[in-house]
């Protein structure tokens, strides 16, 4: 039973930096733009968080700092990818490469380097609970906050006035321009509001969940984030769930190491990988049910008249 | 104020000027970069463009590295051109490398009698077929289940990588090999005929040069890989002209996958002559900057591997002689890259100035 409960923690726990990625990207999709450069963004992010985590103590100066260098490297993206129209995937591609060396190479100064201990987050009361405390109110308060942000988002895309705007900019940009919208700053904002939240799934990853620096630590995350709004068919709860059950997939291989099974770990690894690629083959597959929920100006250059 | 006018017609000149301003504009961004770290940029520079080039053994590592780049990218620019975005290049490449490392081990291991010259074929050829099928699942989901090919070649990167980690660590390694995670080293007469008398370089290279021939014939005389390209550009009139887009898909995903894995068939029965989990050095994914900086040309991407493998060695340089951090060549992939899609604008748009009243009246 006990067990359970730690393996539904670990899954929270790991699913949390795919969630909040998820959210990211699922905002400049709605928006019409993919950018595939979110394992760059996060890597960069992963780097800047951790060091400033590490130079200054405050864990919440280095998530302020993914969050802003992953705006940033949105930003750079967007200038490019809305303003010049360059080809989306090929800049996306960019993002990732740049981002690899970028962060390998300021990363190389805090290789092994170890940060202060965290403090134990507990809720009163909740936490003494049997099962339910060790399962759910026992986590970093990130792991909340990527709850909120999903009902947060679902709140603002459906409930307000600015997520018809987005909406409408990621359905028709047309449309949007001839009312008046700016459609290029909107999708602007809307990209680095993106790269910020997948700044901050880095900077969870290098400073909560490792938590220490390692060259290419977000092992295609972002690649699995970007998978995963396809998953969610652009929408924030679902990405929510497919982000924990991913989670799950990743803590399956150590629960399953750990009861002695006898499959080699480079298998095991292979899982989250596999899963992405099951996922995507599963829900691809009904070519209807992903053009009735995508953005419709996805991927497309717009020019405004 | 400047504003973007669009070209009626593409500007040629600036198909060709652009990577040259690209590349002018990140040795400009490079030397900023020098001069941050206390390096002279100067010396950091003549690493990266001078080093590479200077003697004949220099030339040699050079034409090494650029090899593998030069044959996945060739495989590349076909896929981009049919718009089918092959990312994935680098697990294709793995997957090259681990059939053909496998069948060198093979043969080294029952002790079967073959020369260099008759068995660099039949390696590149294994090479070739293990990229390919590696390239085929992406394919089998994009075709049948309209799973997108960019994200299932590239989480196939992951799962090949970690496949190559599971046979260098478990069932091939080396008994004697001091638990490192490598194979058996091959025997000498599996491995691919050298080209010069001097040097690694190996007969990869005027295969690869073949192969950017064949490669021009194949997109620019025959039908085939016309209506490939049509497909790219303008997938109704592809349709309407009854080019099929799924013989277009499978074609793409397949020759790139073929080529990718050659390109691993020649790294391991090349230079390294056993399977160690570093096969690979990132070729794969610098090969998407080199289809690019090509102009996704065939001869294009001859110019760009050698830029690119100057890039990696100029990386690798830098860290035994600056004592910077390789990742820098990553850092200068990625800016090439950047710029390059940067000065692309210019292709299909010419800058113009217009005066401060004008502008405020059209915004």
């Amino acid at each position: 039973m006990n067990e359970l409960a730690l393996l539904i923690a670990a899954m929270l726990s790991a699913g949390t930096p795919l969630a909040i990625a998820t959210l990211g990207l699922l905002i400049n999709e709605r928006v019409g733009v993919v950018n595939l450069g979110a394992e760059g963004m996060m890597l960069i992010a992963a780097v800047c968080g951790f060091a400033v985590a590490f130079v200054t103590g405050n864990q919440w100066l280095g998530f302020l700092a993914g969050a802003v260098a992953g705006a940033c490297a949105a930003a750079l993206f967007g200038l490019l990818a809305v303003w010049l129209n360059t080809n989306q995937y090929a800049t996306g591609l960019a993002l990732t490469l740049f981002g690899g060396g970028l962060s390998a190479f300021i990363g190389i100064e805090f290789v092994g380097k170890k940060l202060a201990e965290q403090p134990k987050y507990d809720w009163p009361w909740l936490s003494d609970l049997p099962f339910l405390g060790t399962a759910f109110f026992k986590h970093h308060p990130m792991v909340y906050l990527a709850i909120f942000l999903a009902v947060a988002m679902v709140y603002l895309l459906y409930k307000t006035r600015l997520g018809l705007v987005l909406r409408a900019v990621g359905e028709s940009p047309d449309s949007a321009h001839a009312l008046g919208y700016r459609v290029r700053l909107i999708r602007l904002f809307a990209l680095m509001a993106g790269g910020a939240l997948c700044g901050v799934a880095g900077a969870y990853l290098s400073v909560v969940y490792a938590p220490l620096w390692v060259e290419g630590m977000t092992a295609g995350r972002g690649w699995i984030a970007l998978a995963l709004t396809v998953f969610a068919t652009w929408r924030p709860l679902r990405a929510l769930m497919g982000a924990y059950l991913f989670g799950g997939v990743t803590m399956l291989q150590l629960y399953l190491q750990g009861e002695g099974v006898q499959i080699p770990a480079q298998f095991m690894s292979m899982l989250p990988y596999l899963a992405t690629i099951v996922v995507l083959v599963l829900i691809s597959r009904n070519p209807t049910w992903i053009r009735t929920n995508m953005p419709a100006s996805l991927g497309k250059p717009f020019y405004p008249t | 104020m400047i504003r973007l006018e669009p070209r009626p017609q593409p500007s040629i000149l600036w198909t060709y000027a652009s990577p040259a301003l690209a590349l002018a504009i990140t040795v400009f961004v490079a030397v900023f970069i020098f001069i941050a770290f206390g390096k002279d940029p100067v010396r950091g520079l003549s690493i990266f463009f001078w080093e590479p080039i200077k003697s004949p053994y220099a030339l040699t590592e050079l034409i090494l590295k650029a090899t593998p780049l030069m044959v996945i990218a060739l495989g590349l620019i076909l896929s981009f051109r049919a718009n089918v975005w092959n990312i994935g290049a680098e697990g294709q490449f793995l997957l090259g490398a681990i059939v053909a490392g496998g069948l060198a081990v093979w043969v080294t291991e029952n002790q079967i009698a073959t020369q260099r010259w008759a068995f660099a074929p039949i390696v590149l050829l294994a090479g070739a077929v293990g990229g390919a099928l590696w390239a085929s699942i992406a394919a089998l989901c994009k075709d049948k289940f309209n799973a997108n090919e960019i994200l299932v070649t590239l989480m196939l990167v992951y799962v090949a990588n970690l496949l190559l980690s599971y046979l260098v660590f478990g069932p091939w390694k080396d008994p004697k090999g001091f638990n490192f995670p490598q194979s058996i080293r091959f025997s000498d007469d599996t491995l691919l005929p050298r080209l010069f008398a001097t040097g690694r370089a190996h007969v990869g290279f005027a295969l690869s040069i073949l192969l950017s021939a064949l490669m021009w014939i194949f997109m620019f005389r025959m039908l085939r890989g016309y209506q490939l390209q049509v497909g790219g550009i303008a997938p109704l009139a592809a349709r309407y002209a009854g080019f099929s887009s799924r013989g277009a898909l499978w074609t793409a995903l397949l020759v790139s996958g073929a080529f990718a894995g050659m390109a691993g068939a020649m790294e391991v029965a090349g230079p390294m002559g056993q399977l160690t989990p570093y096969v690979s050095n990132g070729y794969g994914f610098t090969a998407i900057i080199v289809a690019f900086v090509g102009r996704l040309h065939p001869v294009g991407v001859v110019f760009a591997a050698f830029l690119l493998s100057m890039f990696l060695i100029g990386g690798e340089l830098s860290q035994s002689r600056l004592g910077l951090p390789s990742a820098l060549s990553g850092v200068f992939q990625g800016l090439l890259l950047f710029a390059l899609l940067t000065c692309d604008t210019l292709v299909n748009n010419r800058i113009r100035w217009v005066g401060a009243k004008k502008s405020e009246a059209h915004a």
